[in-house]
């Protein structure tokens, strides 16, 4: 079986050509570099892709939803369903990068995780978490 | 008035590398000015991956990439403000700002120009029809689906096939719309192709390349799109219309550098890049004005704004320490024969430290050309390049002693040439 894919790794974008045969290394042509020939590979007998996206904060003010991303890249035919089963899940702040939201998703063995840190007022999100901010000082003393 | 040794206007990833580098170079008596509610800037809502990758040598997230410089500010105590607008700026550098505590002014010795870019508004295109509810640029949209919560639409046209907007194409799809078309004027993207292939061909999502949209539909709510293709000068052809079911169409049609703080300061801007002109030390024609990041020229790749950023953070620095740096002058660099601008836009030798970052952007695609720098006459500069695009910023870093061999150098040229 033949396939045709656009290499991603540089920004050559290189057109691929892949040769599929049963039980044998995929053969790939059009490629101009050693990159192109392991991305056409893994591309063509095992794709993943990262999933990023957002999931809905409880308590939410000022901001919404958390930003999130799978831990390791997942299977690529899986990455719509483990997206929609993000959307009934509510997490609440505080929250760190990296901090588990959903363990195991959709049973593919990687975790969904935090990217960012919130606050558990959730309103000064860009304050520190306890930190004794010396902006206070300033804030309250806007000179005019 | 309270006087302040800097003010860096803005806390996204280019005003939070600043304020650390100039911190690094031993500024204590610094603010940082943010309007909205938290720092990170727009990487806040860039809630996709591929951020980092030069800087860390990791694919983050934008929301992970400016976590990391906000932590080194937390770790600095470097002070900053939040939801604080800067109303104005003057050009003897008072910054006027306002927000829930009343209005602050303070008399800077040294400014970071750092308030980034924002969207080419749907107002600018003068596609005929009503104005439908439906119609958004792709960075409000992102805004909604990412930090607030909110699905803009169902049925979804993007025009424009930038990074944005192919970003968006993805993130609509995931969130169960069904986006029906990219559509591009140009006969090619200006995003990158990783993105094509993510974003577009991963979820079957047609890329319409040399096609326009030309009607809006729909009175109250957007109902449609006619979506034609378009000649070799880019203008529509009668007969090819299409007509494209919708009730939502996002916008990425080119970002703009915000300098309406710089022009109340009197700050040069330049009619290419939209942002300042400056010299060497990103200095621009104010003394004591620095600018960096997408405010002084629309980058892709956040990890080259926080390279920026940092040294002119660094240069502020210097001149709060007594550089005495009048604005102005030095060596031009002049773009030509497909580059399309360079910034800096003049150096002065006698200031280079190490070495001199000249970035640009070419003007076309180029596969198996050479980018060349010339001093006067004499190339001191070649770099065989496989491929060369718009959507691509370049950088062409040239050491000290470059300078130091060619005194009397009168004019500096980066061009493409031919192998």
């Amino acid at each position: 079986m033949i396939r045709h894919i656009t290499c991603i790794r540089c920004p050559m974008g290189c057109y691929l050509t892949v040769r599929l045969e049963e039980g044998k290394e995929p053969d790939v042509f059009g490629n101009q570099c050693r990159l192109g020939v392991q991305y056409a590979r893994t591309e063509c007998t095992n794709p993943t892709r990262m999933l990023t996206s957002t999931v809905r904060l409880e308590n939410a003010r000022q901001l919404a939803m958390a930003p999130v991303k799978s831990a390791a890249p997942l299977p690529k035919h899986r990455v719509m369903e483990c997206a929609r089963a993000l959307k009934n899940i509510r997490v609440r702040p505080p929250l760190r990068v990296s901090d588990i939201i959903v363990e195991n998703i959709c049973n593919t063995g990687v975790d969904i995780i935090c990217t960012r840190d919130i606050a558990d007022n959730n309103e000064r999100a860009g304050m520190a978490f306890g930190q004794n901010n010396p902006t206070q000082k300033v804030r309250k003393r806007n000179e005019v | 008035m309270r006087e302040i040794e800097l003010v860096v206007i803005g806390g996204g990833p280019a005003g939070l590398a600043a304020a650390v580098a100039a911190w690094e170079e031993g500024v204590r008596d610094l603010l940082i000015l943010e309007r909205e509610e938290s720092l990170g800037g727009i990487l806040n809502q860039c809630i996709h991956n591929g951020f980092g990758l030069h800087m860390f040598k990791e694919e983050l997230t934008g929301p992970e990439y400016a976590q990391r410089y906000i932590d080194q500010v937390h770790e600095r105590n470097i002070p900053y403000l939040c939801g604080t607008m800067v109303l104005d700026l003057s050009p003897g550098r008072v910054v006027t700002a306002v927000n829930r505590e009343g209005m602050l002014q303070l008399k800077a010795k040294s400014v970071v120009l750092a308030m980034g870019c924002r969207e080419r508004p749907k107002g600018a295109l003068n596609i005929p029809g009503d104005r439908p509810v439906g119609v958004y640029t792709a960075g409000t949209a992102q805004k909604f689906v990412n930090l607030d919560g909110y699905m803009p639409g169902r049925k979804v046209v993007i025009l424009g096939s930038g990074d944005i907007g192919l970003i968006m194409a993805r993130r609509m799809t995931l969130e169960g719309a069904e986006v029906s078309a990219v559509v591009e004027l140009m006969p090619y993207s200006g995003g990158l192709t990783r993105n094509i292939v993510q974003c577009l061909d991963d979820y079957d999502i047609p890329l319409k390349l040399s096609h326009t949209v030309t009607r809006v539909v729909g009175r109250d709510r957007l109902e449609g799109v006619e979506v034609s293709a378009v000649d070799e000068n880019r203008v529509p052809i009668a007969g090819s219309e299409e007509y494209i079911p919708c009730d939502t169409m996002l916008l990425s049609v080119g970002l703009l550098p915000e300098n309406e703080l710089s022009r109340a300061a009197a700050v040069e801007l330049s009619p290419v890049t939209g942002g300042a002109v400056v010299g060497e030390s990103l200095q621009t024609n104010i003394e004591g004005v620095f600018a960096c990041g997408n405010v002084l020229h629309v980058h892709d790749l956040v990890d080259f704004v926080s390279e920026e950023s940092a040294a002119a953070g660094r240069h502020a620095a210097r001149y709060i320490h007594g550089a005495a740096w009048h604005a102005g002058d030095g060596v031009p660099v002049v773009a030509e024969n497909g580059v399309r601008y360079t910034v800096p836009f003049q150096i002065h030798p006698g200031r280079v430290e190490e070495s001199v970052d000249i970035r640009f952007r070419v003007e076309n695609v180029y596969r198996g050309h050479c980018i060349a720098v010339y001093f006067d006459g004499e190339r001191v500069f070649r770099r065989k390049a496989r491929i060369l695009t718009p959507g691509e910023m370049e950088t062409v870093t040239l050491p000290r002693k470059v300078f130091e061999s060619h005194p009397q150098t009168r004019k500096i040229t980066v061009r493409i040439e031919k192998e």
